[in-house]
């Protein structure tokens, strides 16, 4: 897959950028909130099978695939 | 940063979540990537082409996923969610039978003509096919619907953060708004499908851990559909024998569902009409796909549109199912929503509306609540930019061209479409709160559909598949179809006897109550509520002695008012709604909203009444008239307008024909590449078979009948 224009940044760049950008603040977030959990009443439903940590690793996977996938190469970068 | 403090400090302390440091700033990331990406593409959108239709080179991937997204704004996530809670699986074919057949066609059959005509538009093919008349409306409807509907998108937006996070719903409004304001104007067409393809992503990974999570909380399918049949006795106890857990097996009668449809109305009223004329006819979808670098690539695109739209239940109706399962109240029992127009929505009861970010609530922590709200921002703002730019581009070429300024340069109106794309956000903004008016937000959708773009699919596919159809027979079956749409509307919601809604008392903030309870079915139920002093209004509740329209003070002895009030030979019971009175004994502040209980209203206090009668009301539907439309008086709101939809198609066809019969059609040669017969494919370079779009559309047919009887 392309982008439609062959000079531009491929959008899948973009999202792999925002992705893993995500997977990363989560991850962390899962990990801080297993090491130091919060009180009983404050916490979600289903807490503990730590959703946010897997969730976190997967974006991270899919993220780092789209950006080193379609990252812009020096081609692109010198037009 | 600034924006972080805005989101900051606009927080209320009413909201139902907080968001953590880390969740606004991944919201405050999303914010910077679609600006960037913005100010990014502005140098690609130099010319009307490339800004309006996006240069024409779109792969089929990115036309198929932004065709998905541009319809998957959380306008329709939150919609349908509602529609599921409402009414059960049958919310699911909004995906099925409501979607992938009108789109397969769309693929197949009426591509080929969008895509060689090269036209710009839909009422730009009209144009070509019938001339400027049925243009003109097309173009004028379809602009009004457009800024209709991105306000829809703004107030739900504003609304849901304000109930989520507290936000001020003018912060919301504006700060996406301008957002989109300066993304589309900056990169048009192209920045909404680079954002469109990105909202979609994003909607997916913030949204699939709702169903999951809610079906490993619900112990699987069968206990969450065994819960479900359980729970509608109290969540839907006017329809509770209705069967909520099936797409067909439902639709033998109108009483055996809770939509009120069978399935006539469903296939033919909503498969067909207002179905087809969505996918097949609204532009916004349309000018996704016409836009692909080549014929084949726009028909594999909106076939790949297809297969994803049929995943899209996942995310949207397993949610809504759920939360007829899992939503329970403090106390432990089952949550009941409501709809909007319920006088209780708001002060004691969530609403349909909601079922969706309760969810989120309920399941998404720290981190993944951020990414869950900035989906639900994400799906706003692209349905907000995908109307805009749709707007901007039928408001340039089909009103502002052909009947303001026909001999402007290319230069001139790239620059309108720039200026339209603003102007059409603020329209939009001036638009967003006539949604107090329906009872949920996508029947607001549905009104919209069917009043203009069922007739325009009417009109649009015998243009391609009749080359009889005459300019006259077009323009006359459209217009007459528009108008004959609004009047079976005005018809639903008019009462010749006088619509009187269900009586109704208020207790004014700060009034002081004392009540008593007794034990129901073991709990604790309000028996009495004794009003000690401030003010109630009452709503259609006689009481001897309290006149209509007069203030009057209760003396010397405490007086009662009814428990039930007659309504059609009916007892209605009377709400009682306390949004913030105060106890008698803890002076504590309290509310609650129940009905059917008594109350006493000791002396002192003051009695406003009024008695309501009206004529018209458009957010309450006369079940005598929906029976002549939808077939039954049990019909419910989206049963009727899958009715409507179908009528109108019929009166759209039968006009268009009858007038066409007695009309003089176009030429052969100036029908040539916009009709069935006169239109030669463009020549291509040989494919494999699996890239031919005739073994997609099959294998996304056979798909759609192996989930329909799976879920029969």
């Amino acid at each position: 897959m392309e982008s439609h224009y062959e000079k531009q940044i491929p959008i899948w760049f973009f999202i792999g950028g925002i992705v893993l950008v995500y997977g990363l603040l989560i991850l962390a977030a899962g990990l801080f909130h297993w090491l130091s959990p919060p009180p009983a009443d404050a916490r979600v439903r289903l807490w503990d099978l730590h959703a946010d940590i897997w969730w976190g690793v997967l974006l991270l996977i899919l993220g780092s695939f789209y950006v080193i996938k379609y990252r812009p190469r020096k081609k692109i970068a010198e037009l | 940063m600034v924006l972080f403090s805005i989101l900051s400090a606009s927080a209320g302390a009413s909201s139902l979540l907080r968001l953590s440091p880390i969740d606004l700033f991944i919201i405050v990331i999303y914010f910077f990537v679609v600006l960037a990406i913005g100010f990014y593409l502005k140098k690609f959108a130099g010319t009307g082409e490339d800004f309006f239709l996006a240069g024409r080179k779109m792969t089929a991937w990115i036309a198929g996923l932004s065709f998905i997204s541009a319809n998957l704004s959380s306008l329709e996530t939150m919609g349908w969610s509602a529609m599921a809670y409402q009414y059960g699986m049958l919310g699911a074919h909004a995906y099925l039978i409501g979607a992938i057949p009108a789109i397969l066609f769309l693929a197949v059959v009426m591509m080929p003509f969008y895509y060689i005509s090269r036209t710009h538009s839909v009422p730009g093919y009209l144009q070509m096919r019938y001339g400027e008349g049925a243009r003109s409306v097309a173009g004028i409807s379809f602009s009004f619907m457009t800024v209709a509907v991105s306000g829809a998108s703004m107030f739900a937006m504003a609304k849901i953060l304000n109930l989520l996070l507290g936000w001020d719903m003018n912060v919301s409004i504006w700060v996406a708004s301008i957002t989109v304001a300066i993304y589309v104007t900056l990169g048009g067409l192209l920045s909404a499908v680079f954002n469109e393809v990105l909202q979609f992503f994003l909607i997916w990974l913030g949204s699939l851990l709702i169903p999951i999570l809610g079906l490993i909380d619900a112990g699987g399918w069968n206990n969450l559909m065994a819960t479900i049949q359980k729970n509608v006795a109290v969540i839907h106890p006017t329809v509770q024998n209705a069967d909520f857990t099936s797409l067909w097996r439902n639709l033998g009668s109108f009483a055996s569902n809770p939509m009120g449809i069978d399935w006539f109305g469903m296939i033919f009223g909503f498969g067909i009409a207002v179905g087809f004329g969505y996918w097949c006819t609204d532009f916004l979808q349309v000018q996704r796909v016409i836009v692909a670098k080549d014929l084949r690539s726009a028909q594999n695109g909106t076939l790949i549109g297809a297969a994803l739209k049929m995943l899209v239940p996942l995310i949207v109706t397993i949610p809504g199912l759920l939360g007829l399962a899992v939503l329970f109240n403090p106390d432990g029992s089952t949550m009941v929503l409501v709809p909007e127009s319920d006088p209780r929505a708001g002060i004691t009861h969530h609403t349909f509306n909601d079922v969706l970010p309760l969810l989120m609530g309920q399941y998404l922590g720290p981190g993944l609540l951020g990414l869950g709200v900035t989906a639900m921002i994400a799906g706003f703002m692209s349905g907000m930019a995908g109307n805009v730019s749709a707007f901007a581009t039928v408001w340039t070429y089909d009103v502002y061209k052909p009947l303001l300024n026909k001999k402007a340069t290319d230069r001139h109106y790239l620059a309108m479409g720039r200026w339209s794309s603003v102007i059409g956000i603020l329209i939009s903004i001036l638009t967003a709160y006539s949604l107090f008016y329906f009872s949920n937000i996508l029947e607001y959708l549905q009104v919209l559909v069917f009043f203009f773009i069922v007739p325009l699919f009417g009109t649009v596919i015998l243009g391609m598949l009749w080359k009889r159809a005459t300019p006259a027979g077009g323009f006359w079956g459209f217009l007459i179809a528009i108008l004959f749409s609004i009047s079976m509307w005005a018809y639903v919601h008019t009462f010749p006897d006088g619509y009187k809604p269900q009586p109704k008392a208020t207790l004014a903030p700060g009034a002081v109550v004392s009540m008593e309870t007794m034990e129901q079915g073991g709990s604790e139920a309000l028996s009495l509520i004794v009003v000690e002093s401030g003010r109630v209004d009452l709503v259609n509740v006689p009481v001897p002695g309290f006149d209509p329209g007069q203030a009057v003070t209760v003396k010397d002895a405490p007086v009662a008012l009814p428990v039930t009030v007659p309504m059609k030979n009916v007892d209605t019971p009377v709400q009682i709604l306390a949004p913030e009175v105060v106890m008698a004994d803890s002076r504590e502040k309290h509310q609650f909203g129940v009905e059917g209980v008594l109350v006493y209203l000791k002396p002192g206090v003051e009695v406003h009444s009024t008695l309501i009668s009206k004529r018209f009301a458009p957010a309450a539907f006369n079940p005598d008239h929906a029976k002549v439309i939808a077939r039954s008086e049990k019909a419910k709101p989206m049963a009727v307008n899958m009715y409507s939809g179908w009528w109108s198609l019929v009166v759209c066809v039968l006009i268009t024909v009858m007038v066409s019969l007695f009309t003089k059609p176009k030429s052969d040669a100036e029908l040539k590449n916009l009709v069935m017969g006169l239109t030669p494919r463009p020549k291509e370079a040989p494919c494999p078979w699996y890239q031919k779009p005739v073994f997609w559309a099959s294998v996304v047919a056979l798909a759609l009948i192996a989930v329909n009887l799976l879920f029969w």
